[in-house]
């Protein structure tokens, strides 16, 4: 039974409880580890029918790739998607949970959730930690003002631009925008110019890199291409590395049956009457 | 030094065809000084579900409990088994709600999916960001090691035996050039109606 002692439902928010015996390893002289980092070229632009949203797949561990088929591009509403760039773990959990308090909203509205609220919700949560939740995101969305891009730095500042880019990438990545970018492109040029600029970061950022993955969202439809272009893609093996069996030498060997006693399978049919009796 | 690396130790994981593997080395160490020959870093989570938890020995052990605790509090409300996606987000969860002081400890979570028994492998950095990746993973003080050796041997669709030499091949080599991790090694096979535990010879200096 819960009790005082132990509470089921653990309390909610940031624990705390680990940071004084963090600070006196540090202060013994022990690093801290790092965090995943996203390293990114995360970048958006409005044409004449929507948004386009793109980012490249490499995260990185300090020089270490830590993953080469990350997706940056996050779900937020069916209207709207958002791009982090900055450390992994918090622009994925800021997202998460900015989008199940957008669905609540929608609940409760009972209408589309405007893009505008979105970027408040997340600035107002970002400017609470005043940077210590290290996530700079991209937000685009269509409702019923509209096309909307967002930029939300870690700090909490936004601004609404035609075009954006964000990441350690975002240098590369904004030389082609403000090269390409034209107001009222059809969807086919903005692709292209989404692409060159994700490819510009992955050929010219070491933190950027791998794919190149692309969110369009129009009124009423969403494309999301996962990857939409593989910019690097790894050569075959030649060689064979595979062991020959009994090479490692084993000390000893348990095997462990799992015994599935009883299987049940439920065949529902969809053109079988309900059962009313 | 990392505090990571204060107590040293390896943890790899692979997919293969309908079966995953996971292995460790056996050390427990303080810096330099060895303590124990046989200190476990992957535990059993469930039939078809194990979880791997190299880094501070101390969090090892503390993060395994209190996931223990979560699961059994699921698994009782819930009256169901715990799926190896729901786990890993659950540790995510709980290492994300310690994001100022986190547990150092970076997870790795391997099983088969009910139902398909479709392989299921993942790991985490020390504040809970997931990587799902489609070949292996690979955590602890030979990290970098580790994703060499797995990059050249690991190929798809291996088949447990094979798939159990490689993962072998690839974790031994790897600590034989890691002060930090070694002394023995455990390697689990996890199939859909068994699950194959290895104790490896290895160097032991």
């Amino acid at each position: 039974m819960a009790s005082v002692m132990l509470p089921v439902e653990p309390t909610p928010g940031f624990s705390f409880e680990n940071c004084r015996r963090n600070e006196f390893l540090k202060a013994k002289g022990y690093k801290a580890p790092v965090a995943t980092k996203t390293g990114t070229t995360i970048v958006g632009c409005v044409f004449a029918d929507g948004v386009i949203l793109g980012a490249d797949t490499r995260a990185t561990a300090g020089s270490i790739v830590a993953d080469k088929e990350c997706a940056k591009i996050h779900y937020m509403a069916k209207n709207m998607y958002c791009c982090g760039a900055g450390t992994a773990a918090d622009t994925e959990a800021t997202t998460a949970l900015i989008s199940s308090q957008l669905e609540l909203h929608r609940l409760n509205t009972g209408r589309v959730v405007p893009v505008v609220t979105a970027a408040t919700m997340l600035k107002q949560m970002l400017f609470r930690y005043q940077g210590h939740i290290g996530a700079a995101l991209i937000l685009g969305g269509v409702d019923s003002n509209g096309s909307h891009l967002y930029t939300i730095a870690p700090q909490g500042s936004t601004s609404k631009n035609p075009f954006t880019s964000m990441g350690s990438g975002s240098l590369a990545a904004m030389s082609i925008l403000e090269k390409c970018w034209k107001p009222n492109m059809t969807e086919e040029e903005a692709k292209k110019v989404i692409r060159d600029a994700i490819a510009a970061g992955i050929f010219n950022d070491l933190g950027s890199g791998s794919n190149v993955d692309l969110c369009v969202i129009r009124k009423g439809s969403v494309e999301y291409v996962k990857p939409y272009e593989k910019a690097n893609v790894k050569g075959t093996r030649t060689g064979n590395y595979k062991f020959k069996r009994g090479t490692t030498e084993v000390l000893s060997k348990k095997v462990v049956p799992i015994i599935i006693e009883e299987e049940i399978v439920k065949p529902i049919s969809s053109d079988s009457q309900m059962d009313t009796s | 030094m990392s505090i990571l690396s204060y107590n040293g130790g390896a943890v790899v994981a692979m997919k293969g065809k309908n079966c995953v593997a996971i292995a460790s080395d056996k050390k427990f160490g303080i810096q330099l000084q060895l303590i124990s020959k046989e200190f476990p870093k992957i535990f059993e989570m469930g039939p078809h579900l194990y979880v791997g938890l190299p880094g501070l020995a101390t969090d090892t052990q503390t993060v395994h409990a209190r996931l223990k605790f979560r699961q059994n509090l699921f698994e009782l409300k819930e009256g169901t088994r715990m799926s190896p996606k729901v786990f890993s987000s659950m540790v995510s969860n709980m290492l994300y709600e310690k994001r100022f002081g986190p547990y150092f400890v970076e997870p790795i979570v391997v099983g088969l999916e009910p139902d398909t028994y479709e392989p299921f492998i993942c790991n985490m950095d020390l504040i809970g960001n997931v990587c799902f990746p489609e070949d292996f993973v690979v955590g602890g003080t030979c990290e970098d090691q580790l994703f060499g050796t797995c990059e050249t041997m690991w190929e798809p669709d291996l088949s447990p035996d094979d798939l159990f030499e490689t993962i072998s091949q690839a974790l031994m080599s790897a600590f034989n050039r890691d002060a930090g991790s070694g002394w023995g090694a455990v390697v689990y096979i996890i199939e859909k109606d068994k699950v194959t535990t290895r104790h490896l010879k290895t160097r032991m200096d």
